[in-house]
């Protein structure tokens, strides 16, 4: 296949940045997208020039770390597979590509084509897990989940936070990852005590972060490789509404002992 | 920070906010058609109509203040979410590609600046009288006193086909809002479950329709000479 590429590139967090053209020969359609980027990067490095940066890690689709918008669509053409699952058989001969990173103001770029998903990682640490005391291991299954809240819990719990969802949605919002996680937790037992309060915290977290609203465009449910469910961001609106407002809060401690 | 004022700044509940006072206008939209659709019981019946809702006194303005009210909450939120959505994506990208969104989606931020426009057409056409002052001036004799020709004014205004495509062109657009507005608020308040999984996506289409079908079925009927 002979394709034209057109990358960004950006020589850091600062620079302006702009398309660069690549015309590839030969490529077979077996590679993965990444395949092809690493072969465009060894003729780079043999001409002597900076490859391009992109960011990849289990290339097997469950870690989340690939995040290119091909074409216009994070994760490229194909619907719940992430970049790395992605195949040059989807593409044709004489095809031009535009490979861009994603573009969101709580995702700068670094480098090219890597963004900083840090703002993923402090949404999480507001809230996004369960208490657990130490003590001795509990008797298994000795908390009962029914199998249709293990199934929702899981479903939501398969997103790898890749942020392809902000990526997509039009107003760069984080609804559909803070609304995967809040799902994860809320079906569950585990997930019951800290309810509201992680909801409330999370949802302060992702608007400080500089993140758009959710005007209902479901872009993210479309561009999302682990094919998370719009539903869960209805499940967010309504934990958000009663933990922000009704929900009771734990009383202050007094001084410090 | 307060409860309240957290919530009312936060993006979720600046959209709930939208979403109850989306409600509310929907509420109006459609109880102002059933009003309007007696038009066709005649002149009688129209101008009765009227003329109750201007005998309501006190009541008529605790509902011009509270729709006042829903329409400022929720363009005050619209402006603010807006606003902090266009600064959320500083660099466009080069090439998009849309696979789920729709053209009224898209869209929201026009149609609502022209519904406001509409609407201020609307009140200076029938409520201030500043578009046909001749027409707004009509009166009905009923026993002896003179009242308001509501049906009359209306029956003028739209036999001019200028200001009738201008009301049906404003619906259109209303239609497109509500299209999107009325199944968004629904994901918004959080109704979910297999029940009204796949019913979302079509109680707004529906409904605009309906609305469209409606207040357009007046001037199309004063056009065609059916109510005259």
């Amino acid at each position: 296949m002979n394709l034209t590429l057109h990358v960004w590139r950006q020589k850091g967090p600062h620079d302006k940045g702009g398309f660069e053209t690549h015309r590839m020969s030969d490529v077979s359609p077996d590679m993965s997208f990444l395949e092809m980027i690493d072969v465009l990067n060894e003729t780079l490095i043999a001409a002597g020039k900076e490859p391009i940066a992109f960011d990849h890690d289990c290339r097997e689709g469950i870690c989340g770390m690939c995040s290119m918008v091909i074409n216009g669509r994070p994760h490229g053409p194909e619907k719940g597979t992430t970049t790395c699952q992605l195949h040059m058989r989807k593409f044709r001969d004489g095809d031009e590509i535009t490979i861009e990173p994603w573009r969101a103001k709580a995702f700068p770029v670094l480098k090219d084509l890597c963004v900083d998903r840090g703002a993923f990682d402090r949404i999480i640490q507001a809230g996004g897990y369960v208490s657990v005391n130490t003590g001795s291991v509990q008797d298994a299954n000795c908390l009962p989940v029914s199998k249709v809240a293990a199934d929702a819990a899981f479903d939501a719990a398969t997103c790898i936070g890749c942020g392809a969802c902000v990526a997509a949605c039009p107003n760069g919002a984080a609804m559909l990852f803070v609304a995967a996680k809040i799902s994860h937790l809320a079906h569950l037992p585990q997930g019951q005590p800290e309810r509201h309060l992680r909801v409330t915290a999370m949802v302060e977290q992702m608007d400080h972060e500089a993140f758009g609203h959710c005007t209902n465009h479901f872009e993210c449910g479309e561009a999302c490789p682990k094919d998370i469910s719009v539903e869960n961001i209805a499940l967010l609106n309504a934990d958000y509404a009663k933990g922000a407002l009704w929900a009771a809060r734990p009383k202050q401690l007094s001084g410090d002992g | 920070m307060n409860r309240w004022r957290a919530f009312f700044v936060s993006t979720i509940g600046s959209k709930i906010v939208m979403a109850v006072t989306g409600i509310l206008l929907l509420l109006f939209v459609l109880g102002h058609l059933v009003g309007n659709l007696q038009i066709f019981l005649g002149r009688t019946a129209l101008n009765d109509y009227a003329e109750g809702l201007r005998k309501l006194g006190p009541l008529l303005w605790v509902a011009r203040i509270g729709l006042l009210a829903a329409f400022l909450l929720h363009i005050d939120a619209a402006v603010r979410l807006t606003l902090r959505s266009q600064a959320a994506r500083p660099v466009p990208y080069a090439k998009t590609r849309h696979s789920a969104t729709t053209y009224a989606a898209r869209t929201m931020v026009v149609s609502g600046i022209l519904v406001v426009l509409y609407v201020l057409y609307h009140l200076m056409h029938f409520t201030w009288g500043w578009v046909a002052p001749q027409a707004f001036a009509l009166t009905e004799t009923v026993d002896g006193a003179a009242r308001h020709d509501v049906y009359g004014m209306v029956v003028a205004g739209f036999q001019q086909p200028l200001i009738a495509i201008v009301y049906v062109v404003a619906q259109a657009v209303l239609a497109m809002h509500l299209s999107h507005g009325a199944s968004s608020l629904l994901q918004t308040l959080g109704v979910r479950g297999p029940l009204f999984e796949n019913v979302k996506n079509y109680v707004g289409p529906a409904f605009a329709l309906l609305v469209f079908v409606g207040y357009v079925s007046i001037p199309a009927a004063v056009l065609l000479g059916i109510v005259k």
